[in-house]
């Protein structure tokens, strides 16, 4: 019997051998390893065999069962993976041609340079304050040390709604507002992004509606070496580590001494060029030392209590980064135009 | 306030300073330079020449034939001007000379006859035409005898110079003078200030004699003096003074006008000249004007004036508009013979109410109104008499009538050294700041670190420590004080939680495919009306508007954002970018007042549009159209994100479509509106379909709860159940979807609508809504008998509630 099923094996492994397809394997395994195959038959003349052939029968049996079963498994795999190969092969695309477009906004221009902004403030330790775009004369003006007739209210005429109410002409009425609050007892520093409104006629370079940061830092003992320190730090973390800045005299009605602040030409490195109008320099923003009377308005002794503060316009800031050449770009809201920057 | 350096090198030594570095200098110190102008630096080779004889060209009419002398040689040069004559002395530019614009001369024929070169106008030489006197601006300019034939003329005529163009804050009225300029200066390169050396020869008859003055408005006019000079020639003023005043943007006219102008500069005070035979008067009476009374000033236009207008009059009628302008009735003229000379202190906001109500703004009123010099009025009116009298042929009277209570005094202002390094953040030493205050030309009392200063009454801006700490500062440098971070404690920065939020919605809005916009918040009082949210309809009778709008386009403030919104969609559409997603987070400014008296609420909103085509692929050939769903699967991410539930109801809503339009509610309130806008507005604003949503931040903000709450996840299986239902073409989907939340009991956790159909194998009016039910329990296995109880439970109420019937 030993050699029966020896054979068995081999002819069986022949066939699996010369198997061509799924089917001649299954013609291999009913034939083989059915109910009705050659093994069972061995296996059920075991009978006649002796006690102590039995089991050993019996294991060869089992062993030339697994074997043939293996050998088809085997063959079987091989024939589906070629298969497959096949089928996958018909399934080929062009693997050049567009993908499914997903919709993606994105920020205005303004906002992402007013977020940035913010950012780097609240690193140096200031929260975002805001307030309203329709202010009282008084916060807008009185507050700021710009009393009614003053000749300085010139320079920014204003849209009146009535003799008490207008367009908020800049966002420091939202410091006097936050002073206001502290009581004069508890040091400010605060940044106030917003809009603003002034009389102009728009053309390329001027806005009815613009946007300002202004900042303000009131405590004792604050220098104006504070605030050239604090300013420069913002210039080198916004415009880059290479770029200097410079403080100028100007003037404001709520800041004594006021300053303006120059940033170094990125085109030039400060040798003069058409950029910044051949002097090496840009500016960037205006600011100063918290005028006397404008804390003592708000409650602040200003013996005690001493505060710099300043402003800035992004979107003079974005049209220098960028090169952008009319500010009426900012608020047409033109597609291709607020696509450029709508990285956030 | 155009600054000739040659000018100011009268006053102040410049070294061999460029025109560049000192323009830095005085940025840096303190007056922002403007620009820097060299009036004529490119021309070259242009001579004085002498024109031997002048005739007529032998073809053509208008022009000349002219022989002239350049020092050298002797050119033929054909010239076309009305006022060339033999004998004249004239700027001849030789073959060979550039003039500015890089005008090359060359030697040319005329009709037949050739010229060497060309004898200039001002204007050719690069004067700016408005400052060309009148009687030669079409014309050349002829030299005074006095000039050297064949010397380049660029000394002559100043064209050498160079001008800064000084950007004044309204604080530094004081550098509007040449004067004021030169002490500037002179503390910049620490150089001593030389005033004008003002002797004035006088006759022995006095002013009085002839003269008197009284003012009954003391304080709008605290000081007048009268002067009286007679024997004047009128003529035309030396040549280097109608150079220094076309370098400082004046037209030259007369000796006698110029010499004003030119003290004007020079002080920085205005002065006026009145011919005293017609001033018909021995008086000067300076008095606000009647009700009623008009005056005819020198640019021949009658005023009327008011009570608050000053004016000058002899007595009888007005002569001048007080700091403004004078009358034509006492005009200096061609045959002005004495004149009676006007030195005044105008208070500010008087001259400033008159200047502005007649629109006669002008280097005098400028100055009035920021405030002249006390100490200089009188100075400047005696320069002008010396002035006159060299140049004039003036004879001057003795003294002046003067009326006089201005205050010349010099303030006080008391500073510290230790003080000024506290707020500077400075190691300055008392001796640098006395070196200081002297540069300044501030006199001061020294002890110790205390520094009394006496104020020049030049300097109006200052009067308080302050502002002594900014003339330190700026003298001792701002490029000198160091960089310091503030000594306070570092508390942290942040953003308040409506902010942090705010950031979050505008990212939610860019994720789900929108682009933000940002409109203006003025907008037409017809565009206000629309696309307004009913509840904010509600409140806001009337948009508020500006009292006086610059134009009707920004003339309303915003109740909605949409309108605006829609007109850049427009804008775009127009530009062929027909495929668009924008929202906006700002304000809206609603007043419950119909006459507004207090400041409008500010409403933080949010609104967005989709028009066009919202997905093209057309490979795939898959094209999605911007459509009200769409929109609605963002507001409902929105909702989603704040943890907030929102419920549509079908709403009727001016400007929008009326049957694809829903408001909106959040808890039982009103929070804003979705749908389609109405075709009509769409084609006013020339858009096809066109969907918009507008949602109160305010109130969503204000219910979100900062902390997101945690839900367990669950760890029983869910049961998913499909239910679909024949209903009325009427009933709504949602009102079905309630009612299924309402009676499915605890276990249910979650309801959409999966399928809508209509049409075959439905009776007529009816549609089918096909709806998914997921069950779950978070503590253990659902049975079937739940389910099946909860799913008979909604089955009972929607047929009582919505007549729906099992679709078979
Ligand atoms: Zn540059």
């Amino acid at each position: 019997m030993k050699e029966r099923l020896h054979s068995l094996q081999q002819e069986a492994e022949q066939k699996v051998a010369e198997a061509k397809n799924l089917a001649d394997l299954q013609q291999v395994r009913v034939s083989y390893l059915g109910k009705k195959g050659p093994i069972t038959e061995v296996l059920r003349g075991m009978g006649k065999l002796s006690k102590e052939e039995r089991p050993v029968i019996g294991e060869l049996a089992n062993k030339v069962r697994e074997a043939i079963a293996t050998a088809i498994d085997e063959k079987k795999e091989a024939f589906e993976a070629a298969e497959l190969d096949k089928k996958l092969q018909t399934e080929q695309i062009d693997v050049t041609l567009p993908g499914r477009p997903v919709q993606v906004g994105g920020p205005h221009l303004l906002t992402n340079i007013v977020t940035e902004i913010e950012d780097l403030f609240i690193g140096m330790g200031f929260e975002v304050r805001e307030g309203p775009e329709v202010e009282t004369d008084y916060y807008n003006f009185e507050a700021l040390n710009l009393p009614k007739d003053h000749p300085a209210r010139d320079m920014q005429d204003s849209f009146y709604i009535t003799e008490e109410l207008l367009l908020r002409t800049h966002t420091s009425p939202v410091q006097a507002r936050t002073m206001n609050e502290f009581k004069g007892n508890k040091p400010v520093k605060m940044i106030c992004p917003g809009k603003v409104y002034r009389r102009d006629t728009d053309d390329a370079t001027h806005s009815h509606q613009f946007t300002q940061v202004e900042g303000l830092y009131v405590d004792k003992d604050v220098r104006m070496s504070d605030l050239k320190g604090v300013l420069n730090q913002f210039a080198k973390q916004f415009f880059g580590e290479e770029r200097e800045i410079r403080l100028r005299p100007s003037f404001f009605p709520f800041t004594e001494p006021s300053v303006e602040m120059d940033i170094s030409c990125k085109v030039c490195h400060g040798d003069g060029c058409s950029v910044c109008k051949k002097t090496g320099w840009i500016e960037i923003l205006g600011g100063g030392m918290v005028h006397p009377d404008v804390l003592q308005m708000a409650g602040y002794d200003p013996k005690v209590y001493s505060g710099f503060a300043f402003g800035m316009g992004p979107e003079r800031i974005a049209m220098l980064k960028y090169g952008i050449d009319d500010i009426r770009h900012f608020y047409t809201n033109d597609i291709r135009f607020l696509k450029q920057y709508d990285q956030a | 306030m155009l600054v000739s350096l040659n000018w100011l090198k009268k006053y102040v030594d410049l070294g061999d300073i460029t025109p560049e570095a000192l323009a830095d200098k005085i940025s840096k110190t303190g007056i922002e330079v403007e620009s820097i102008m060299h009036i004529a630096e490119q021309s070259t080779n242009v001579v004085v020449g002498y024109v031997d004889s002048c005739e007529q060209h032998p073809n053509a009419d208008k022009l000349n034939l002219c022989q002239v002398d350049v020092g050298n040689e002797q050119l033929q040069i054909i010239c076309g001007a009305p006022n060339i004559a033999q004998g004249q002395k004239v700027a001849v530019a030789k073959p060979g000379a550039v003039l500015p614009g890089n005008f090359k001369i060359k030697k040319a024929k005329l009709r037949g006859v050739e010229s060497q070169g060309m004898i200039c106008s001002l204007q050719e030489l690069g004067v700016e035409e408005a400052y060309v006197p009148k009687d030669i601006a079409d014309g050349i300019f002829v030299f005074p005898n006095d000039v050297e034939v064949g010397a380049d003329v660029a000394s002559y005529l100043n064209l050498d110079d160079a001008i800064l163009e000084l950007g004044l804050t309204p604080n530094r009225s004081d550098a509007l003078s040449m004067l004021g300029v030169a002490y500037e200066v002179a503390a910049i390169l620490d150089e001593p200030v030389q005033l004008p050396d003002v002797t004035v020869p006088t006759i022995e008859e006095e002013v009085t004699k002839h003269i008197s003055v009284s003012v009954e408005a003391l304080e709008a006019n605290p000081y007048y003096g009268a002067f009286l000079i007679k024997d004047i020639q009128v003529g035309p003023s030396p040549l280097w003074m109608r150079n220094y005043l076309m370098a400082a943007g004046i037209r030259p006219i007369n000796n006698v006008v110029d010499i004003t102008n030119y003290v004007l500069l020079e002080y920085g005070q205005p002065l006026h000249a009145f011919d005293f035979d017609k001033f018909n008067s021995n008086q000067v009476v300076v008095r606000q004007a009647n009700e009623k009374e008009t005056i005819v000033t020198l640019d021949d236009q009658t005023r009327n004036l008011k009570p608050e207008h000053l004016v000058i009059t002899n007595g009888k009628e007005a002569t001048a508009l007080a700091g403004v302008m004078g009358g034509a009735n006492s005009e200096v003229t061609e045959s002005t013979t004495t004149v009676l000379l006007e030195a005044a202190y105008f208070d500010g906001k008087t001259v400033r109410i008159v200047a502005k109500d007649h629109q006669l703004r002008s280097e005098s009123s400028t100055r009035f109104e920021k405030g002249v010099d006390p100490n200089r009025v009188e100075k400047a009116g005696l320069r002008a008499c010396q002035l006159l009298a060299e140049y004039a042929n003036g004879t001057v009277l003795s003294g002046i009538a003067t009326f006089d209570q201005l205050d010349k005094s010099e303030k006080q202002v008391t500073i510290t050294t230790s003080r000024i390094n506290d707020r500077l953040g400075t190691t300055i030493t008392d001796h640098d700041i006395s070196i200081i205050l002297e540069r300044l030309g501030f006199t001061f009392e020294q002890s110790g670190e205390t520094f009394v200063v006496n104020i020049p009454t030049r300097r109006q801006d200052i009067s308080i420590f302050e502002d002594m700490l900014e003339e330190v500062a700026r003298i001792y440098g701002y490029d000198n004080l160091p960089y310091t971070l503030p000594k306070g404690g570092q508390q942290a920065g942040r953003l308040s939680p409506v902010q942090k939020l705010k950031r979050q919605v505008k990212q939610y809005f860019e994720g789900a495919g929108l682009m933000e916009a940002i409109t203006y918040s003025l907008t037409t009082k017809e565009r206000a009306k629309l696309l307004v949210s009913p509840e904010i309809k509600e409140k806001a009778v009337t948009p508020v508007r500006l009292s006086m709008p610059m134009s009707e386009e920004h003339s309303t403030l915003r109740i909605s954002i949409l309108p605006e919104m829609l007109a850049s969609l427009s804008y775009n559409v127009a530009r062929k970018q027909q495929n668009l997603g924008y929202y906006e987070v700002g304000s809206v400014f609603v007043s419950e007042e119909t006459e507004v008296t207090k400041q409008p609420d500010e409403k933080l909103r949010a609104s967005g549009a989709i028009t066009g085509k919202w997905v093209t692929h057309a490979w795939q050939q898959e094209v999605k159209e911007a459509d009200f769903f769409l929109l609605k699967g963002i507001v409902e991410g929105l909702f989603e994100r704040l943890e907030l539930t929102a419920t549509y109801k079908q709403a009727v809503i001016d400007d929008m479509h009326p049957g694809r339009t829903a408001q909106i509610i959040v808890n039982n309130v009103p929070v804003g509106f979705i749908g389609q806008v109405h075709p009509r507005l769409q084609k006013a604003f020339d858009l096809k379909d066109t969907y918009v949503f507008d949602l109160d931040l305010d109130y969503l903000f204000a219910i979100h709860s900062d902390e997101p709450s945690f839900t367990k996840i669950p760890r029983y299986p869910t049961v998913s159940r499909d239910i679909a239902l024949v209903v009325s073409e009427q009933v709504a989907a949602g009102a079905v979807e309630e009612t299924i939340k309402a009676e499915a009991g605890e276990l249910l956790h979650d309801v959409h609508v999966f399928d809508l159909y209509q049409g075959e194998n439905l009776p007529e009016g009816k549609k089918s809504l096909a709806f998914n039910l997921l069950y779950s329990n978070p503590d253990r296995t659902l049975t079937d008998e739940e389910v099946e109880a909860s799913y008979q439970a909604i089955l009972a109420a929607v047929k009582s509630n919505h007549d729906a019937e099992l679709r078979g």
